[in-house]
């Protein structure tokens, strides 16, 4: 379909209009996860393990039943036996069975009338624990005599001896490792450690479940994909899908740690023991911290080797992440993308996907990649500051480019890496004088995007005026986008579009709102089911004039004869032909369902001007650049939020988030207080350049950017710190006090 | 005969090939037929996997058609945030 839509001359494509929702979220009536209010509603709490590991001797609910107003109490004595693989995961996540797996862990469930009385009886909950012993740093649950998570949790990716914790192993690269460094005239090695950053969505999990005895029930909740709550919900409770329909709320944000479950199932569990009440339950902060995904943390060491005048002749990285109790820390995709920035001959990439106790992994924007880049971008930064080679120069040698082979093995189609390098390099910031303490990092980043299961459908109203149906929840303003694709393919004004979020009764399965795909899949979907109704509204037409329908073409929102007919027939609007529908054959829609596969990757530049408080290691970020490849900027202005918003978690990953763990393995910050995410006065305005280089794979050439975004910011944090202090910083985050102390080691700080 | 290159560490399941020949007009016969050859990559497979055909890469679309020169890669199963 290359590019098959208009290339060019869009009325609609390009604008900024105001978002369909927008009225909604600033009043206070778009209904998020915890506005669900129904009669008879119950509240749900969690009873919580205190422990990083240990056996669950006894649980004893008598108290808590007995208080008034408690109508169920459900433990893993309430789920099915009997699953495998990922959803024993899931449902060991969701309920622990014979042990609680990290501080946190979910180990029985109330329902009450009210909330405060579900939380005063999940206190009254009695649990006899055995403690064990823990871990949960990588690097240590890898060593021999280290504690064992889970025996035989291993697949069949990991080659025998190696410790039980490590569950998954990967192994890829190619070229002679040998030759590339001995072609080389600098080989550098470093190894370098990322912590577990969260998500940090403002707002926190929620949902409402309802299951009768007829085993059939619906769920309200907060997600990026309702379709994957169902699936995974109904196989943790042993029932089918259809039986469950799921309505997703407006959601306050998810990078990624919406697309599976933590708690959800529990509602209801809960109501199916409560006699088919519905139960609505909310997460607190501290649990959302606790219990819910945060990304994987990393421990890497990276060898490369480059020649004097900047080639980098091989590579190689050996990736070491934990994603707590579970597998899954998304190091197999850290494998593929640690160095495909470049055109590297001879490279080679090891993983190791490690258990500790800590909470299950959820994905989080470009899951595997900052990490990765991280460690990558600061080496190369390292090499050229060595080789008294210009960054940007260096990173031009050697990027990747239509054509390329990948390091991961195929070859690039059109791509706009060289494209963001050379804006970086003419942006008026790069000319910017820096002052004492001051310095500038660069670094580029890479996400693969995805398309992935997809279904919408278009309906025309009587008057004209269009309803899209797609199944991803609109977190970062796609319904304006959805609205702007479907405006230029009728022609007709954009406020003449409303999308809704269908739930699951309504359309086909969906893939969540993940992988930078929404604007790519569902916009494509959205296109090709107006396409649709466009070819039987030109039908329509051609019926009531007698002529043959190759005869009509459609422009600006009307039918118009063509060819020889041309001029015979005044066009016949939109609004005409819909108004006539009922009589000239019904109802008109279209519908599209597949799963497209040109969604092709993005590539970004970063550069970031940072001054260090040499008397307390304070870091102030003083100018901030994203330039990134979006391929057609569908609303320009939704581009920049998802380029900032990439940039604003990539800044609080590198200098102030992690997670802290005590001696005795409980999280230590688990509110915001202490888990210190990017605040507006932490950050001036981050500017931003939107490269488009088309990509092949869609109507309008759009490439998914709602992810490269945070993979730039760690390294380029990390450069900018080298140039302003003279000290390379291996270790995330850059907090003041680390670069104090490494100030002092260094005997900088006076 | 298609060639599918595979990632380093299946070469142990595919008599340490990282290439290797199978028949298939598409991608479901392509990775019927890996299994058929080599037993060891069906729990490769069953865990989920993506093909990169002539530079596309599919997540899971059987039907994708496949030629005798198309440049194939198993890859790692995608995942996105």
């Amino acid at each position: 379909m290359a590019l098959d839509g208009k290339t060019s001359e869009y009325k609609q494509i390009g604008s900024t209009p105001d978002r369909p929702d927008g009225l909604d979220k600033v009043t206070g009536r778009a209904r998020y996860g915890a506005d669900i209010h129904v009669p008879g509603m119950l509240h749900g709490a969690v009873v919580r393990s205190p422990h990083a590991h240990a056996k669950i001797i006894k649980i004893d609910a008598t108290k808590a039943l007995a208080l008034k107003g408690v109508k169920a109490v459900v433990t893993r004595a309430d789920f099915p036996e009997g699953l495998e693989g990922e959803d024993w995961n899931l449902q060991e996540n969701c309920m622990a069975g014979e042990k609680a797996l990290y501080d946190g862990h979910a180990v029985a469930a109330v329902a009450a009338t009210s909330a405060l009385i579900a939380r005063d009886a999940a206190k009254l909950v009695d649990v006899t624990y055995e403690v064990l012993p823990h871990v949960t740093d990588v690097d240590a649950a890898m060593q021999d005599g280290a504690p064992i998570i889970r025996e035989g949790a291993a697949d069949y990716s990991v080659p025998e001896g190696m410790h039980p914790n490590v569950v998954r192993y990967f192994d890829t690269g190619r070229g002679d490792l040998d030759k590339g460094f001995a072609d080389a005239d600098l080989v550098v090695e470093r190894s370098y450690t990322t912590e577990a950053a969260h998500q940090g969505y403002i707002e926190p999990h929620a949902c409402m479940g309802q299951m009768g005895a007829d085993g059939r029930g619906e769920m309200w909740v907060c997600t990026q994909g309702h379709w994957f709550i169902r699936r995974m919900s109904t196989a943790v409770l042993g029932i089918e899908t259809t039986n469950i329909r799921v309505t997703p709320s407006e959601i306050g944000g998810g990078f990624g740690g919406k697309t599976t479950i933590t708690f959800e199932p529990l509602s209801l569990a809960l109501s199916r023991a409560a006699g088919g009440k519905p139960v609505k339950m909310v997460m607190s902060r501290a649990e959302v911290l606790r219990s819910t995904g945060p990304t994987a943390s990393a421990s890497m060491d990276i060898k490369m080797g480059m020649t004097k005048d900047g080639k980098i002749t091989a590579a190689h990285g050996t990736f070491r992440m934990q994603g707590g109790a579970f597998p899954g820390a998304p190091v197999d995709v850290t494998t593929m993308l640690a160095f495909a920035n470049y055109n590297i001959e001879h490279v080679h990439h090891i993983g190791y996907d490690v258990l500790t106790n800590r909470p299950k992994q959820a994905a989080y924007r470009a899951p595997g990649a900052p990490m990765a880049a991280f460690a990558v971008e600061s080496t190369i930064d390292e090499m050229c500051r060595e080789l008294g080679l210009d960054p940007i120069n260096t990173r031009l040698k050697n990027a990747a480019r239509d054509g390329t082979r990948s390091t991961f093995g195929p070859k690039f189609g059109p791509i706009g890496l060289v494209e963001s390098l050379e804006a970086a390099r003419d942006h008026p910031n790069m000319q910017a004088p820096l002052g004492p303490n001051q310095g500038r990092g660069i670094a580029s980043g890479y996400w693969m995007n995805w398309g992935g299961e997809t279904s919408a459908s278009v309906a025309m109203s009587e008057d004209g005026t269009v309803t899209v149906s797609v199944g991803t929840p609109d977190i970062g303003g796609s319904r304006a986008s959805m609205a702007l694709m479907a405006a230029e393919a009728f022609g007709i004004k954009y406020e003449d579009v409303r999308v809704n979020i269908s739930d699951t009764g309504a359309l086909g399965v969906n893939e969540p709102t993940h992988g930078s795909r929404a604007t790519y899949a569902s916009g494509l979907a959205t296109i090709k089911a107006a396409e649709e109704c466009i070819g039987k509204m030109c039908q329509r037409a051609a019926d009531k004039w007698g002529i043959d329908v190759d005869a009509v073409t459609w422009e600006d929102g009307a039918a118009k004869p063509s060819g020889p007919n041309a001029g015979d027939h005044d066009p016949l609007t939109i609004g005409e032909i819909c108004a006539e529908m009922g009589e000239t054959g019904g109802p008109i829609s279209g519908h599209y369902e597949g799963s497209p596969t040109g969604f092709s990757g993005s590539f970004g530049t970063h550069v970031v001007d940072v001054e260090v408080d040499p008397e307390t290691g304070h870091t102030t970020v003083l100018r901030y650049l994203v330039v990134q490849d979006a391929g057609k900027a569908i609303h320009p202005a939704y581009v920049e939020g998802q380029f900032q918003g990439g940039a604003a978690q990539g800044i609080g990953w590198a200098l102030n988030e992690e997670y802290i763990y005590g001696e005795d393995g409980r999280l230590q910050n688990p509110i915001f207080l202490d888990y210190r995410i990017p605040v507006a006065s932490d950050l001036p305005m981050i500017d931003t350049v939107i490269v488009e280089v088309p990509n092949p794979g869609h109507p309008y050439g759009v490439r998914g950017v709602g992810e490269t975004g945070i993979t730039p910011p760690l390294p380029a944090l990390a450069n900018a710190i080298r140039s302003a202090t003279g000290l390379r910083l291996t270790g995330l985050p850059m907090t003041p006090p680390k670069i104090l102390a490494a100030l002092k080691a260094h005997g900088d700080n006076g | 005969m298609v060639e599918v290159n595979l990632w380093s560490s299946l070469r142990r399941f595919a008599d340490g090939q990282d290439k290797v020949d199978v028949p298939g007009k598409t991608v479901g016969e392509l990775l019927d037929n890996l299994v058929a050859a080599y037993p060891g990559l069906a729990p490769v497979i069953k865990a989920g996997v993506s093909i990169s055909v002539d530079g596309e890469i599919l997540p899971a679309v059987k039907s994708a058609p496949v030629k005798p020169d198309s440049e194939v890669f198993l890859l790692q199963r995608m995942k996105g945030g």
